[in-house]
């Protein structure tokens, strides 16, 4: 992964999972994958997060939450949707409550596939989105900001 | 005269990784009532029988919840088996006991890890977590896969198990044993815990039988029912003594849980030294024409499925009730008295699954 520029802080919300990704995020967290080494933490304060990580599809009651929290974030922010659920809606596409995807809401950069989504995809996943946040940082600089 | 105040909480908070919403009624920094809100997990997959057959079904019943997936799966099709009258080899009985049991030890870790994190004892919650990836990785042998494990199938189990993977599961077992004992030791005497759990959160034995509690709550309250005594699986085969605390206070609730892990650790031993040799699924044909009720014991408590046929290829109805589901009014009559700071914790304790709760 080389060397990495910045240590992002993430904001972990499940839209709708089973849960199943979402003890895989917190698992990612814990001694045996320990990204806290790269200098990643997870924090439960939007405003200070860089990485939103989403778990499971949209309903119709996570949607104003969803869009909530990350008009929250402060830019440059990158949303990683994990797990197939959080990419297309997964086995509940189907289901009478579940609008889709997260991008069928809000702007998703990276996507992580699986069910349950593995740590290693996961951790994988959020060193993407480092290189997509240093891109939007240095959009952001080259507009003055 | 204290003054009221309402403070919402969630459904977006650090201590829990699923949303639930609770508006919390205060005089002062005392809670005086508490009103749940639900429905932020909801996906409506019991109406999912009307596009999935009864046999795919098994792969969404497992979806239900990531922690308690492998008991979804077996009560889905005890309950399939009970009505088409399929009797399911014993070895796959004792392989999908061998299965729940290690599940309920992933579960209880994980509960124990929750609960450190929320008194905010990050080493012991990392250490709790750091047993776990154990039986983590025992279901990554076994099965294939760390949360999700689509072992079950209506007629038995997809997979098999050879004697060193058995023999795998108990070395990994006696680890987790002789490493627990410094975490048993924090959790049930260390000071700094115990000011934080004992005589917090009390719910009496008349309120959980009133209120309808489930499992580790209602056993932590005297209580003792556990549905494992009803002898699905190899449970009949098996010695089951339901644990009990009489307190009825958050440290119950802990002392159930911990002293279930070792109850589990037995299990997996006996069910392990007991196992027989052979098939471990029977050809299963025609469709469920008729309905059943099947109760199991799950980490979190008694779940009951209800699974409704009329000889076609999709179900009927199907119904779950979740252990969370009636551990609900017993939490919101335990929050009423307690301090705004120890709500967090005191959520905790009923080990909520909100996806169970909701699906």
């Amino acid at each position: 992964m080389g060397k990495v520029s910045k240590s992002p802080w993430l904001l972990h919300y499940d839209a709708s999972s089973c849960n199943g990704c979402d003890i895989e995020v917190l698992d990612c967290l814990t001694p045996k994958y320990d990204i806290e080494r790269f200098g990643i933490i997870n924090t439960g304060d939007p405003f200070q997060a860089d990485i939103f990580l989403i778990t499971g599809g949209v309903n119709s009651q996570t949607e104003s939450v969803v869009k909530q929290i990350y008009s929250q974030m402060p830019e440059p922010k990158v949303v990683v949707a994990v797990g197939i659920c959080a990419c297309t809606g997964g086995v509940f596409k189907e289901c009478y409550n579940i609008k889709g995807g997260i991008d069928t809401v809000i702007p998703v950069d990276v996507y992580v596939p699986g069910c349950a989504a593995r740590p290693e995809a996961i951790i994988d996943g959020v060193v993407k989105a480092l290189k997509v946040l240093d891109a939007k940082q240095a959009a952001l600089e080259a507009k003055g900001r | 005269m204290a003054k009221r105040s309402i403070i919402p909480f969630g459904p977006q908070h650090p201590v829990l990784p699923e949303p639930v919403h609770l508006d919390l009624v205060l005089e002062d920094e005392t809670v005086v009532g508490v009103i749940p809100s639900i429905g932020y997990i909801h996906r409506g997959l019991e109406k999912l029988v009307d596009k999935r057959d009864y046999k795919q079904y098994t792969y969404v019943a497992e979806r239900i919840c990531g922690i308690c997936s492998c008991g979804h799966g077996l009560g889905y099709c005890l309950a399939v088996e009970q009505i088409m009258n399929i009797e399911v080899p014993d070895r796959a009985k004792y392989l999908r006991t061998i299965w729940v049991e290690m599940s309920r030890v992933h579960s209880h870790l994980l509960w124990l890890g929750l609960l450190a994190d929320a008194m905010g004892f990050e080493s012991l919650h990392m250490e709790s977590w750091r047993l776990r990836e154990k039986i983590l990785d025992m279901f990554d042998e076994t099965t294939g896969g760390r949360i999700i494990h689509s072992v079950n199938q209506v007629g038995g189990v997809q997979k098999d198990m050879d004697s060193a993977m058995l023999n795998n599961i108990l070395h990994a077992i006696d680890d987790i044993e002789r490493q627990m004992k410094p975490i048993v030791k924090t959790f049930l005497h260390d000071y700094t815990v115990q000011s934080r759990l004992k005589g917090v959160g009390v719910l009496s034995k008349d309120d959980a039988i009133a209120q309808g509690a489930v499992g580790p709550m209602l056993r932590a309250s005297g209580v003792e029912y556990d549905a494992r005594l009803l002898g699905y699986g190899a449970y009949k085969d098996l010695t089951v003594e339901p644990i009990i605390s009489k307190d009825g206070d958050s440290y119950g609730r802990c002392e159930v849980r911990m002293k279930e892990l070792f109850q589990s650790f037995d299990l997996i031993r006996e069910a392990i030294g007991k196992i027989p040799q052979g098939d471990i699924s029977v050809p299963v044909k025609g469709n469920p024409d008729g309905e059943y009720f099947v109760r199991i014991e799950q980490p979190r408590g008694e779940a009951i499925y209800y699974v409704k046929g009329s000889g076609k290829k999709y179900l009927d109805r199907f119904r779950l009730r979740t252990p969370t589901t009636s551990n609900i009014p017993p939490m919101v009559e335990m929050l009423k008295g307690c301090q705004l700071a120890d709500v967090p914790l005191l959520i905790l304790t009923i080990d909520p699954c909100v996806s169970c709760t909701e699906r």
